[in-house]
């Protein structure tokens, strides 16, 4: 359903006496996700995962340059082809509220996203209503405004915006930040569903923990680069992760280790080394300047030089 | 010891209770753990107890003295979200020094780099800026810190380094900590004690829902959760890098 290859995002910007600075905000990004799965892009807090969805709509500010190749259903997504799907074969479920429009009902929202993906008019009432009910939200919340939503009805009613025209695939930005268990157990559940309905999901989270209660594979980034791709089942012990990143975001959890460390992403960005060189104890020399390739490994990816 | 009793606060009288006889004290040097779902009041209790919000009834007294209202107040409370908590204008240095300027070990200890001070709050990450928040919280006068969900916005390596820090802080200083948070491995981990006080508290949840809409999920059976992030608990969060 979707390959992305090689994607690169920067940004220029003008600084101090029109100087032009570049900033690198994702280096070579690799992935796949196919019909029927949750692919989990797990990383630091702040290191550009946001970015990946917005690349993928084709809704990036316009200073930034993006590199690389991003295939839907085996053609390129060009921006005219990104405008077209928007919201019809490829959606966002955004991180917050603010997406939904401040002034105008819930439920008129709901059906504007649901002509959008192409149900007719007159049968968009019938669909905003089954989403209602199948998002466990109140046929009155259809009347609502966006304000008089809590966190948990409106993560609802943002999935069912995403969902009411039957898109393809979902693109999920932190779906679950600010929610306690319950809601975000709900949400998780709600992709869960999707993906085995056929959708292709992907999963944008820090949260490693409630990615993998849902998700089939994981993709590892840090500073901007993916370092693994993993099944999720590969965490279930120490043994099987492939690269010292996602062994030691492992580690942290409060239920294992919790030994800290954070890649200071800044400087990585700019020499061309690994991400992970300042804080990994295998590293030397060659980290710290040498990118390594991304190699497959038992079954997945890494991009380590002595994995 | 900050000490709470028979604490009661609601936003205005025709609103239910949202914290109701509650009482609670935490030690110095001692970590106490507040677990349990959003919507049950927690993060008002700590906006209560660290001054931040005037109870209705009740008290809450430091180290035997109540609470000061004016100067640096020694309960000092994290949020979810630094960038609330600062004024968007101000520099990273012009944040730190608020209260007092942070002694360089202390920034060290945090990893604050002194590239930072001349850049603005949206220059930085969340965990960037929550270290800063921190470095701000422990002054010489800080005995007690409120820490409300503090690194549940964080991915998991900078969550535990961030801990480690406080922990140590903590332990050297003997402050009392009280670590609210949904993330029951967290406490687990964390805290010497546990306080349940929320886990039965039905009634606290619908309090902020504006008016047809609390009938209606009164209705819907769905209460419980749903108080999580409307406005009137957000609006009265420090915007403007006041601190108390
Ligand atoms: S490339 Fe080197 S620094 Fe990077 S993860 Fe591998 S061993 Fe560590």
């Amino acid at each position: 359903m979707l390959e992305i290859n090689d994607l690169s995002i920067s940004f220029s910007s003008y600084s101090f006496g029109l100087r032009k600075t570049e900033t690198c905000a994702i280096r070579s990004l690799d992935l796949t996700i196919t019909p029927g799965q949750i692919m989990a892009v797990v990383g630091q807090s702040g290191g550009g995962k946001s970015l990946l969805a917005h690349a993928l709509l084709g809704i990036l500010p316009r200073n930034a340059r993006v590199t690389g190749g991003m295939l839907f259903k085996g053609e390129p997504l060009t921006i005219k082809r990104q405008a077209a799907l928007r919201g019809r074969q490829i959606a966002l479920i955004p991180q917050s509220m603010t997406y939904l429009n401040p002034l105008v009902r819930v439920g008129n929202q709901v059906a504007q996203a649901a002509r959008l993906g192409g149900v007719p008019g007159r049968e968009s009432k019938g669909a905003v209503s089954r989403a209602f009910t199948r998002y466990r939200l109140n046929q009155k919340v259809i009347s609502c405004f966006p304000f008089q939503l809590s966190g948990g009805m409106a993560r609802r009613v943002l999935t069912a915006t995403a969902t009411v025209g039957g898109a393809e695939l979902i693109l999920a930005d932190e779906p679950t930040s600010g929610l306690d268990p319950a809601s975000s157990g709900e949400t998780l559940a709600h992709l869960r569903e999707l993906a085995d309905s056929g959708k292709a999901v992907l999963l944008i989270t820090h949260d490693i923990e409630a990615a993998l209660k849902v998700a089939d594979s994981l993709t590892v980034f840090c500073g901007g680069v993916t370092l693994e791709v993993a099944a999720a089942g590969d965490f279930s012990s120490h043994g099987v992760l492939r690269h010292p990143y996602t062994r030691a975001l492992w580690g942290a959890l409060p239920g294992n280790d919790f030994v800290g460390a954070v890649p200071a992403a800044m400087t990585i960005a700019k020499n061309g080394g690994c991400p992970f060189s300042c804080d990994c104890p295998k590293s030397d020399t060659v980290c710290n300047d040498m990118m390594p390739e991304l190699k497959r490994l038992y079954n997945g990816l890494v991009r380590c030089h002595y994995a | 010891m900050l000490e709470a009793q028979q604490l009661a606060f609601r936003y205005r009288d025709e609103l239910p209770w949202i914290v109701n006889g509650i009482d609670l004290d935490i030690r110095p040097g001692e970590i106490v753990g507040l677990p349990g779902p959003s919507g049950r009041g927690k993060s008002t209790l700590a906006k209560v107890l660290g001054g931040y919000l005037l109870p209705e009834r009740g008290s809450v007294r430091v180290d035997g003295a109540p609470l000061t209202r004016s100067g640096f107040c020694p309960v000092q409370l994290l949020f979810q979200h630094p960038e609330l908590a600062v004024n968007p204008r101000w520099r990273i240095g012009e944040i730190l020094g608020e209260a007092e300027a942070p002694p360089a070990a202390l920034l060290d200890e945090l990893g604050i780099e002194s590239a930072w001070f001349e850049r603005y709050p949206h220059e930085l990450s969340g965990g960037e800026l929550q270290r800063v928040c921190l470095a701000r919280a422990i002054c010489s006068k800080t005995r007690y810190l409120l820490c409300d969900e503090m690194t549940s916005m964080l991915d998991a390596l900078t969550q535990a380094q961030i801990w480690r820090a406080i922990l140590n802080i903590v332990k050297r200083r003997n402050l009392g900590l009280l670590v609210i948070s949904h993330d029951t491995a967290l406490i687990d981990r964390l805290c010497d004690r546990v306080v349940p006080c929320f886990a039965d508290h039905p009634d606290a949840q619908i309090d902020n829902l504006p008016g047809d809409q609390k009938d209606q999920d009164r209705n819907s059976g769905e209460h419980h959760r749903e108080e999580a992030d409307i406005p009137p608990d957000s609006t009265d969060r420090p915007q403007t890098g006041i601190q108390l």
